[in-house]
């Protein structure tokens, strides 16, 4: 039972905001809700909080708040549920999710809104059956994009990108307006995954994390069935063993229910009749020992110059992905130190990474303490440096088997069909 | 939010509203209505343009309908007489063709919330719940709970009951899960709704049909029946296994805590059901959803306090990366802490010991109690581990070291070699409080075995002026005032200077009679000195700062599920306990405004008993002491007058109580340790006449509650009330100087 729904913006703005029960406080639960996000201390989770009879859980998609209040003990897992099916269904409708497409959207949000919630109770969330009742269209505005430019190629020869669809072609609603019958049979289908890496200071793997998922974004009319054929030397657990070679191997693979897995076992194909928006088809683990080699490799050397009281380390990232796929996300960070020092200078001051590539000019935003820049899509060889002052004049290494360890993650590597399966 | 000038902007909408070429032109209203509901949103105040969204209503746009009702149905408790206009409108909606304006039409009229509605909303529902169009009836019956709360407190429309009772048979899966939700809110009163037999039959072969929130809520539904029979249990455990599978981390774990509920009398099948949730949990634990993540890590916290080991085997899954929020980081830390075993010690601890060196000091911290905690078990390689971290000579790790050691060395005695052997050096990289007071301590009981003990408190004492923590100095005081007894020549000098700046400079109060009270111990005699401070070093058998026992499943089964795991059960009970205090707060404000400061208790309550005899008439006779035997006879021969229920958390101290008792006039007979579960007291008393109360405390180790029974010789209401007014205001004392 929800007494109340809202959108903040990541400024605390309220974009939306309905009340379904008219049982709790005013319209100022928003601001307060805020407020007490924004003073909390360190050590309590923002996940759940509780103010004056009434507790408020959000998630935060997309640099947005999607807030419900309630007053009963409820069960966690299905409101956080809701609200991350909301936040689909939100994108699903109104193209993307962000400040923008919301405020564009305001009427066709609170229509849904209706549609799915009636006095706090879940009526239904199906794109199927909400199309019958929604009656609105979605505002797009397509924003002006370098992207789409860097499809064309000089004098307007066909480049390697203009045969991919731009990143953006999936972005737009899914009910499409009325009038227009040219709407395009298209399916998208993308394959994410996150890689943690733990990496040595000799360049051995520590520890390696896939977490990697199958997302769908279906314009086909609903009820039309759809085949995706996996490899068929996919082999699921560690023990598996299919065709000859070395085949491709994840540890735990979980499927959407609405996938039917009769030709799974025999075939390695998955049938579903897609309803039409998103939905993340398959979703899949691994761990430990990667079957291949991964994208990118990473040189890191450490110079100390002792004249100067000085350290000097250099990361060179290299980057053997195609040029073409787009790395969204993607952070060093070099957790694995405490070089100690005297007083003055509080933390490891690795937060100074600068980059030095020669040609390109990647965005580093360091961000204090943590020493993690982001850099725009990468592809070739990159160098980091940092500078550190040790006033003592000499860094003692810390008494740890892996002075350098150096974490790199989660970079994730996404575009439609490439992964490392 | 006001925003200034928002009446230009009332009145450049009105103007817009009224215009009749916006009017004709369908887009341009709906533009300005949608414009009216955006300024809505924000904040600003759009009541003033109600008559104009009125008139907006009778349209055949049906996106411009929906607009009006949603902005009707914010300001109708606003402007009631205005939208009793809108009635006439809404009704003829009720009976449209389109059964999506009908159920449009009745869902925003029994939403308007304004006084003197429901005369017009009764027919329109009655309608509604018998039309043909499924969407209109889901809105009907949710409309019924609707009313029923408009109306307020007032009595069950039992004919609506039963046609919502019949309505659970409709062919619409949503009719079924509305109509429930409904009843429940209808009946709230006398319980909420009836579960029996043919309906959670009916509901369990319907669960197919229902979508995921209706499966969850269902389940949650079905907690309420008691099968009749272990075949009929076993039964509906079989039906409900597939939605241990659902792929909607919301069914699984509805339909587990139904699988733990129902299977309360069988182990066995709850342990099984454990392993099989298993994997869903593990899922949701690494899922991109990080308040999913973080809500699963709670759960599997919560299980791990009955299994501990369940997940042991997964451990590297429980292993953080460097991207997680501080929250989650947190709560992974606490699971592998209490994950480790024989198997894994060896990596969670490497994983753990490379947290401790995180740039984010608090998570530094956090990882290094988290070693502490598993160095009650895995002592030698916790303690080198911890050794080594004081080689970093970083403040903040330092001092947390410490504070680990000052722990262990007490729970785990055989470490204290080890211990006493890393402490030297470390002085120079404390500068807090906690950090200080622990490596003091440690100096002051292990001073013999650590070399330069006196040396180090030597330079605190030479520093003592400058020191601005007063508990660090009383630390000192005693820690100096220890190490004298065992190493007397190196120390007498400086606890000499201790002594004299304590008691001659120092300005705090309570440092001062410190020093004065060691001062004059002294002057007793040593041997005195050696009585009074060297109390045991370690007694592990203690058990204030051990881990609680194991919980049974049963303990927390009814939790599951629920936002209790997500808050903590401390933080729970705090919550639990301000909305009860809201709700009977009134009834209540004896304990309520007795808020006596601490220290003067005894005081206080004599005043009290000053006054009692006049208030209640009851006179407790004191020094009246019954025997064990005698009150045990007494106990079992007579029968419960009054039993009570306060709202209680945490801990009695049994000397706390005692002593507050004793000034009342009421003899404890018998007492359980702090701690110990169920916690039990037995007190007794005696008034004037002879008339004797005998009491008994419980506390149940689940409920943060503490049950009061009285038993009287001879049955006198008058006297038992003042009696138990007498009892709960001495518990109410203890409850505010704890808190």
């Amino acid at each position: 039972m929800i007494s109340q729904f809202f959108i903040l913006s990541s400024k605390g703005d309220p974009l939306i905001y309905k009340d379904f029960r008219g049982d709790s406080g005013g319209r100022d639960v928003a601001e307060l809700f805020y407020r007490k996000l924004t003073g909390l201390p360190g050590d309590e989770s923002p996940v759940v909080m509780h103010h004056d009879g009434r507790h408020f859980i959000h998630i935060r998609h997309s640099s947005l708040y999607l807030v419900v209040t309630t007053s009963e003990n409820v069960s966690p897992f299905s409101l956080l549920e809701l609200l991350s099916r909301l936040a689909t269904l939100l994108g699903d409708y109104c193209g993307s999710l962000g400040e923008g497409t919301i405020s564009r959207n305001v009427a066709l949000v609170y229509e849904l809104l209706d549609e799915v919630l009636d006095y706090g109770y879940v009526q239904t969330t199906s794109t199927e059956m909400l199309r019958n009742f929604i009656q609105t269209e979605a505002v797009v505005s397509k924003p002006f994009s370098l992207f789409d430019l860097s499809s064309v190629g000089l004098f307007g020869a066909e480049t390697q990108q203009s045969k991919v669809a731009p990143s953006s072609a999936a972005s737009r609603p899914v009910l499409s307006s009325r009038s227009d019958q040219s709407q395009k049979n298209e399916v998208f289908l993308d394959v994410v995954e996150r890689l943690s890496v733990l990496i040595a200071s000799n360049g051995s793997l520590l520890k390696v994390d896939v977490q990697g998922e199958i997302r769908l974004k279906s314009f086909l009319p609903s009820g039309s069935e759809m085949r995706i054929g996996l490899t068929e030397e996919f082999c699921v657990g560690k023990s598996e063993l299919r065709g000859y070679g070395p085949g491709i191997r994840v540890d735990e693979v979980s499927f959407h229910s609405s996938v039917n897995l009769d030709e799974f076992e025999s075939h390695r194909i998955l049938r579903l009749q897609p309803p039409q928006g998103e939905l993340t088809v398959m979703r899949y683990q691994l761990s430990d020992d990667l079957p291949s080699p991964l994208p990118f490799r990473l040189f890191p050397s450490v110079q100390w110059d002792r004249g100067s009281g000085r350290l000097q380390v250099y990361l060179k990232l290299r980057c053997d992905l195609p040029s073409k796929r787009e790395i969204p996300g993607e952070r060093v960070s070099s957790a694995r130190q405490a070089c100690p020092k005297k007083a003055p200078s509080p933390a490891p001051s690795l937060s100074k990474l600068q980059p030095v590539s020669g040609a390109e000019q990647p965005r580093a935003e360091g961000r204090a303490g943590g020493g993690s820049p982001s850099l725009g899509p990468a592809s070739g060889a990159r160098r980091l440096s940092t500078l550190g002052p040790f006033p003592d004049g000499r860094p003692r290494a810390p008494r740890t088997s892996q002075p350098w360890a150096l974490h790199l993650g989660p970079s994730s590597g996404s575009g439609p069909g490439q992964s490392l399966l | 939010m006001p925003y200034l000038g928002s009446e230009d902007v009332v009145k450049e909408l009105k103007k817009a509203l009224c215009n009749p070429h916006i009017q004709a032109d369908r887009l341009r209203y709906r533009n300005v209505i949608q414009r009216v509901i955006r300024y809505m949103t924000q904040g600003l105040d759009m009541s003033g343009v109600f008559m104009e969204m009125v008139k907006a209503s009778a349209t055949v746009d049906i996106v411009q309908k929906k607009l009006v009702y949603l902005y009707m149905c914010t300001y109708a408790p606003l402007k009631p007489d205005l939208a009793l206009l809108a009635i006439n409108t809404l009704c003829k909606d009720c009976s449209d063709p389109n059964p999506m304006v009908r159920g449009l039409a009745l869902r925003s009229m029994c939403s308007l919330r304004m006084p003197g509605v429901q005369e017009y909303i009764q027919q329109p529902i009655l309608n509604g719940l018998r039309d043909k169009a499924s969407y209109v009836r889901r809105v009907a019956v949710l409309g019924c709970a609707k009313m029923h709360n408009l109306h307020g407190d007032s009595e069950v429309d039992g004919a609506l009951v039963n046609e919502l009772y019949s309505l659970l048979r409709d062919q619409d899966p949503i009719v079924v899960v509305n109509c429930l939700r409904s009843l429940e809110e209808i009946l709230k009163l006398e319980g909420g709704v009836v579960i029996n037999k043919p309906i959670a039959h009916h509901l369990l072969n319907r669960m197919s049909k229902l979508d995921q929130w209706g499966q969850a809520e269902v389940l949650n539904f079905l907690l309420r029946y008691q099968p009749r029979s272990e075949e009929e249990l076993f039964d509906i455990l079989n039906l409900l296994d597939s939605f241990l599978k659902s792929s909607s981390p919301g069914v699984v774990m509805g339909a587990t805590k139904l699988f733990l509920i129902l299977a309360k009398k069988f182990p066995h099948v709850q342990t099984d059901v454990l392993v099989r949730v298993k994997g869903p949990l593990l899922a949701a634990c690494s899922s991109e959803s990080r308040e999913l993540c973080f809500v699963a890590l709670c759960h599997v916290r919560q299980i791990l306090h009955s299994l501990p080991g369940h997940f042991s085997s997964h451990y590297k899954k429980f292993f953080c990366s460097y991207s997680e929020p501080h929250y989650i980081k947190l709560q992974k830390v606490e699971v592998l802490c209490e994950l480790v075993n024989d198997e894994n010690v060896q990596q969670v601890l490497e994983e753990l010991r490379g947290y401790c060196t995180d740039v984010s000091a608090d998570f530094a911290q956090a990882a290094i109690f988290a070693i502490g905690g598993i160095a009650r078990t895995y002592t030698d390689q916790c303690v080198q581990i911890l050794t080594e971290l004081l080689g970093l000579r970083q403040e903040h790790i330092t001092t947390v070291v410490v504070q680990t050691f000052r722990d262990l060395v007490w729970l785990c005695p055989q470490c204290t070699e080890a211990v006493c052997q890393a402490l030297p050096g470390c002085e120079e990289n404390i500068q807090d409080s906690e950090g200080k007071q622990a490596l003091i301590w440690l100096l002051g009981v292990h001073g013999e075995r650590i070399p330069n003990a006196p040396y180090v408190l030597e330079d605190f004492v030479e520093n003592v002026k400058s020191e601005t923590f007063p508990a660090v100095k009383m630390e000192l005081l005693t820690a100096l005032l220890r190490l004298f007894l065992s190493r007397p020549a190196e120390c007498q000098d400086m606890l000499g200077r201790l002594l004299y700046y304590c008691i001659e400079e120092e300005k705090d109060m309570a440092v001062r009679d410190r020093g004065l009270f060691y001062y004059r111990l002294l002057l007793v005699g040593i041997d005195e000195v050696k009585r009074i401070l060297c109390s045991p070093k370690s007694d592990p058998t203690l058990g204030l700062l051990e881990d609680p026992a194991e919980r049974p499943v049963n303990s927390w089964a009814s939790d599951f599920n629920t936002l209790v795991p997500v808050y903590g059960k401390a933080h729970w009970a705090t919550i639990s306990k301000c909305q009860g205090a809201e709700r009977c707060g009134p009834e209540l404000p004896k304990t309520s405004s007795f808020a006596a400061s601490g220290p003067l208790i005894p005081e206080d309550n004599k005043e009290r008993e000053q006054e009692l005899p006049d208030s209640g008439a009851l006179m407790l006779v004191p020094n009246r002491q019954l025997t064990a035997d005698y009150f045990e006879k007494t106990w079992l021969s007579l029968k419960v007058a009054h039993q009570q229920v306060l709202p209680w958390r945490g801990e009695f101290h049994p000397d706390t109580l005692q002593m507050a008792l004793q000034v009342v006039n009421i003899q404890t007979i018998a007492i359980s340790r702090a701690g110990t579960r169920p916690w039990k007291a037995y007190l007794s008393a005696q008034d004037d006449t002879g008339c004797l109360f005998l009491t008994e405390l419980l506390l149940e180790p689940e409920n943060s509650e503490m049950q009061i029974s009285v038993k009287q010789n001879e049955a006198r209401t008058e006297t038992l009330n003042s009696f138990i007014s007498v009892l709960e205001t001495v518990i109410g004392t203890i409850e505010e100087i704890k808190s």
